[in-house]
This record gives structure tokens, C-alpha cells and sequence, in this order.
């Protein structure tokens, strides 16, 4: 699998991720190796097998809707590169 | 024998039957810190002030006679993608460079219940994506029985605490093998339970559906101490297993005569180590004097793991990942023109290359077009790996092999190869996918005097077993005990 400039671009702008012209270099390069490899799935036959995500038998989790103590907002705030009263601040959302 | 040196239960009994104290203890572990640590570089956050304040608690609990918890007065060290209240958790990522968890993860607030110390958080490959910690944003942590190899990763830093003997035991992660595979590669012992055996709450996200709090120490029956405290149902974690939590070191001495070995034939073939070879065949020797049967099997989709996992736990990686966009913590670029590029700039200054390769990739994996072709397939063959290991276990009791292909490689030698680093892995991986349990123990050491690990694999929520089956071993042997001779700069 060959992955080219362009859809390197694509792939980083979903990730927000913004690269260099010399990242964009090195990681066409090396995601197409990967990819290469990753290939090697496609030799399986997987027609009548289900996929599996959790290893245990997980079904919904449920509890009572009781109210409980959670981390106060001082806590919350605290780690914020910006805020203003009780609310993360960011830059403008809507033009 | 120095008092560091000792294991986490010698030291118990000591403190308890007043023999030392606690403070003493810390002060010696931490003298022995500061002369070493320079050359190793385990720790990104060193915890001295709050250890020693926790020091003189417990040492006055015992004076009054007070009870005291199941690890009282142990240091332990925490990886530091692991979160700890009001202490630095970084994930040894730039973009968590400032970040202090307003809460402790339930692993860490069950080591504080029982009154183990924290002496600090350990480097890692940053969040937790690597086999070496070279992809570490702050150090490179050196494995002590060689400085010029890596210790293993992604929990190296916890790997190399122990072997070093700045902690009697630590706490590591893993998602792909990145407690066993640096536990094999230092000497010492790791265990990564069944998946849901033990909380993730606080733990930093990376691959949810394979990662797992496991255990670091320097022998068998203090990794059955370690997992005994951090096991058990927790209700923030919804994967976490409501299955009751066996008294570990109960008859851990039970010997294994009948035991069915599996070896499955896929992981001996191939290039493969000589020395890591030998080891594995003399202690298969050991087993089978010891009454074990060793029995062929086969586990056919082994070679697809590698290729499954980077799909799974990058498509994973790449959704947890999100959250970090300089909104609530962490990074955030300055004077962005707008949101998007708020997000873009925090990103791309915050995260390492590894981290953007890992997050693109699983974007790709996901993406409209491409998600039937890559997650999908991908989970699909999860299945038949899954698969593999319930037909065998129905022939055998547990399987071993080798945790690493090879031993300790030299730093730098494999980082610029994405490829390359992910195939190290190749024999702790399916473990994760199939969400079985697993060990790993020193087994014996290469020509140049490396460690070499040996990994035992069993049915899930068997741990208990495996950790009997793991004692039969090193009780055995002396490879657990072997300490490394550090050759260091500063005295």
C-alpha cells in the first residue's frame, strides 16, 4: 500500500495535526511501509468471522441514578491553559 | 547485602517486627537514588518530600500499634502515565508537561490504602507508544545491566527502578507487552493481568480495549503481594471484572507435578536469538523435571498479531488521543487565530513523532473508505487470535515462550524503524489482543550478560496459576537474584 502526499494532508488534518515538509517526507515513507505490512491480513479469509473489540463478555453496564460527590470545579478548572469564571475560555468558535 | 537490596516481603517483615523503621528505610532508598539515578534516568518526578512525611506516618502508626496496611512503608514507583493526585503525571509527553491529576487513579489510591510510598513517576515512551522509552519527550531512561542498551518500553523507567533498586516494586502499563517485554529485558519480573482484572480508572487512555495496569518487582511472590492490592472490581472502570480477587501468595508454593505445558511452534521458528533459545530449552528442562509435561501446540494466526495490533490500538489510540486539544489541560499554542488553529498548532507542538505517526495511522484505519479494509478486518482476525488460544488451552494448562525475541538492544539501534521497534513485540501482543494474562521471569542471560526473559501465558483471570507455575521456576533457580554491577560515574 502506497500512500501519497496528498493523502498524508487528509489524514493529518482529521488528526489536527499540522506537518512539516520534511514530516510529510518522512511519513509517506513510513506509513506506506506499515501499511505494506499490514497487508499480510488480507491473505486471510475472514468471510464468516465476527469481529471482536472486547476479549471479556461485556454487556451494558448499569447503576442507580443516584447523585454522588464528583470533582469539584476549582479541580476541574485548575489545569486550564485559560478560563474565565467557571468556564475553559478558548478562542472564538463561531465567526 | 545492602538494605535496598532486599525484596518488598524481606522488607516487610523487617519493618513489622520492628527490625527497621520505615523512615531509615527511605532515607537509604533515596541515598541510593541520588548516587545512581544520574546514570539511569528512571524517574521523570522524584517524590522525596511527600515519602519521607509518609514515612514518619506509618513509622508512628506501628509505634502506637495502630493497624497498618498490606504494603506499609514500601516504596513503590508509578509510571507516569498512571494519574496521582496533586503529583505531576506526564505521560512523558510535552503536552502533558503541566499536568497535576485532581484525583488518583484506583491502582494508586489502592496503593496509598494499603500505605505503600510513592517514591515517583517513571519515564515511558510517551503515552505509553514504544518498546524502548527512547520515544520519551523528557529522557532516555538506560538499562542498568548495560548503559548503553535501552531498558525496554513502553515502561522502562519502572523497569529500570526496580533493577536498579530505587524502589522494591513498581506499577507499569501495557497494551501490547510494555510490562513484560521491559521486565525481560532488566531482570526482573512483570505481570500483565487479564484484561478487566484491574481498574484503568486514572489510567491515561491509549488503546482501551487492550490496556491493563501491571505489575513490576524483583520476584515472583512480591509481584503476588503487588497484584493482590491493585486487583479488583471498581465501579468508574466498566470493563473492570466484577470476579473475586484470590489471596495470590495463598499456596503459591503448591509446585506444578501434572502441569501441560504448551509451546507453541510458531514463536520458535524464524530468526531467533541463540541465547534466548537455550535459555528457554534449559528451563523447559527445569519444568519437565519438576513433573511438567511439555506439549506441542499451535497457535496459527501468530503472525498476524503485529498487523492487528497496530490497527486496533491505533484506531483506538487515535480517538483517546483527541481529547487533547489545549482546552481543559495541557499545551496550548500561543496566540492561536481560531479554534481549529488552536487545535492544529497545540497538537502538532504538543505530541512527538511517534505519537503523530500512531494517530494518523489510526485516523487512516478509521476513516470513510478505509475502515472495512483495515478496524474491521483487523478485528475480525483479533477474533481468530482469540480463537488460537481457547482451542489451546483446551489441551494445555498454560503456554510459554519467550517475552522478547531478543535481549536489551542498544539505544538508538532501532529507533529510526517503525517497523522494526514494532516487531519486538511480536511475542507479548497476542496476550493483549486475546485479553489473557501473562508473566514474565528472568530465565537466564545472553553471552554478554543480558537478561533474558520467559513468559508464561494462561486462561483468563488464572493468574493464581501462572504465579504458582512462575514460583515452581525461580525457586529453582537463582537468575531472580542476580543484581546488576553499575558502572557509575558519580559516586
Amino acid at each position: 500500500m502506497k500512500i501519497d502526499k496528498e493523502e498524508i494532508e487528509y489524514i493529518a488534518n482529521l488528526s489536527r495535526i499540522r506537518l512539516t515538509e520534511q514530516e510529510r517526507e518522512l511519513f509517506v515513507h513510513q506509513l506506506s511501509s506499515i501499511l505494506s505490512y499490514i497487508e499480510k491480513l488480507n491473505t486471510l479469509d475472514t468471510e464468516n468471522v465476527k469481529p471482536m473489540a472486547y476479549t471479556n463478555k461485556v454487556s451494558n453496564v448499569f447503576r442507580e441514578d443516584e447523585l454522588e460527590p464528583s470533582i469539584s470545579l476549582p479541580d476541574v478548572l485548575i489545569n486550564a491553559p485559560a478560563t474565565k469564571g467557571c468556564f475553559f475560555k478558548v478562542p472564538k468558535v463561531i465567526e | 547485602m545492602r538494605l535496598f537490596e532486599f525484596t518488598a516481603l524481606q522488607i516487610k517483615n523487617k519493618i513489622l517486627s520492628k527490625e527497621i523503621s520505615v523512615s531509615d528505610f527511605i532515607k537509604n532508598v533515596f541515598d541510593r537514588i541520588k548516587r545512581v539515578e544520574p546514570n539511569i534516568q528512571a524517574f521523570i518526578t522524584i517524590n522525596e518530600e511527600e515519602a519521607i512525611k509518609k514515612a514518619i506516618e506509618i513509622d508512628r502508626k506501628i509505634e502506637n500499634k495502630e493497624n497498618v496496611g498490606l504494603l506499609a512503608g514500601l516504596p513503590i514507583a508509578v509510571k507516569d502515565n498512571i494519574c496521582t493526585k496533586n503529583l505531576y503525571t506526564t505521560c512523558a509527553s510535552k503536552i502533558l508537561k503541566t499536568f497535576i491529576p485532581p484525583y488518583d487513579a484506583f491502582v494508586v489510591k489502592r496503593l496509598r490504602e494499603e500505605d505503600a510510598i510513592i517514591v515517583g513517576k517513571t519515564n515511558l515512551d510517551e503515552f505509553a507508544m514504544g518498546s524502548s522509552t527512547e520515544n520519551s519527550s523528557y529522557k532516555i531512561t538506560r538499562n542498568p545491566w548495560n548503559l548503553e542498551c535501552v531498558p525496554g518500553g513502553s515502561s522502562g523507567g519502572s523497569a529500570a527502578a526496580v533493577a536498579a533498586d530505587f524502589s522494591l516494586m513498581a506499577l507499569g502499563s501495557e497494551t501490547g507487552g510494555s510490562v513484560r517485554q521491559p521486565a525481560a529485558l532488566c531482570g526482573v519480573v512483570g505481570i500483565k493481568p487479564t484484561y478487566g482484572r484491574v481498574s484503568r480508572y486514572g489510567l491515561v487512555a491509549f488503546g482501551s480495549s487492550l490496556d491493563q495496569v501491571g505489575t513490576v518487582s524483583k520476584d515472583v511472590r512480591d509481584a503476588a503481594l503487588l497484584l493482590g492490592v491493585i486487583a479488583g472490581y471498581d465501579l468508574h472502570d466498566s470493563t473492570s471484572a466484577n470476579v473475586p480477587v484470590p489471596d495470590y501468595l495463598d499456596r503459591i508454593d503448591s509446585g506444578i507435578d501434572g502441569l501441560r505445558i504448551g509451546i507453541p511452534k510458531e514463536y520458535f521458528t524464524g530468526s531467533f536469538n541463540a541465547d534466548v533459545n537455550k535459555a528457554l530449552k534449559d528451563a523447559l528442562k527445569i519444568y519437565e523435571r519438576l513433573g511438567a509435561q511439555v506439549v506441542d501446540i499451535s497457535l496459527p494466526h501468530t503472525e498476524y498479531a503485529v498487523a492487528v495490533y497496530y490497527i486496533v490500538a491505533n484506531a483506538e489510540a487515535s480517538s483517546n488521543l483527541a481529547r487533547y486539544d489545549g482546552v481543559r489541560y495541557g499545551h496550548r499554542t500561543s496566540k492561536p487565530s481560531g479554534i481549529i488553529d488552536m487545535y492544529c498548532r497545540t497538537r502538532s507542538e504538543g505530541f512527538g513523532n511517534e505519537v503523530k505517526r500512531r494517530i494518523m495511522l489510526g485516523n487512516y484505519a478509521l476513516s470513510s473508505g478505509y475502515y472495512d479494509a483495515y478496524y474491521l478486518k483487523a478485528s475480525k482476525v483479533r477474533n481468530l487470535i482469540k480463537n488460537d488460544f481457547d482451542a489451546a488451552f483446551e489441551k494445555v494448562d498454560c503456554i510459554i515462550c519467550p517475552t522478547s525475541p531478543v535481549p536489551a538492544f542498544k539505544i538508538g539501534e532501532r529507533a529510526n524503524n517503525p517497523l522494526e521497534m514494532y516487531l519486538s513485540d511480536i511475542y507479548t501482543i497476542p496476550a493483549n489482543l486475546a485479553g489473557i494474562p501473562g508473566i514474565s521471569i528472568p530465565c537466564g542471560f545472553s553471552e554478554e550478560g543480558l537478561p533474558i526473559g520467559m513468559q508464561i501465558l494462561g486462561k483468563h483471570f488464572e493468574e493464581k496459576k501462572l504465579l504458582q507455575i512462575a514460583y515452581a521456576f525461580e525457586r529453582e533457580t537463582d537468575f531472580h537474584v542476580k543484581k546488576p554491577v553499575l558502572k557509575i560515574s558519580s559516586m
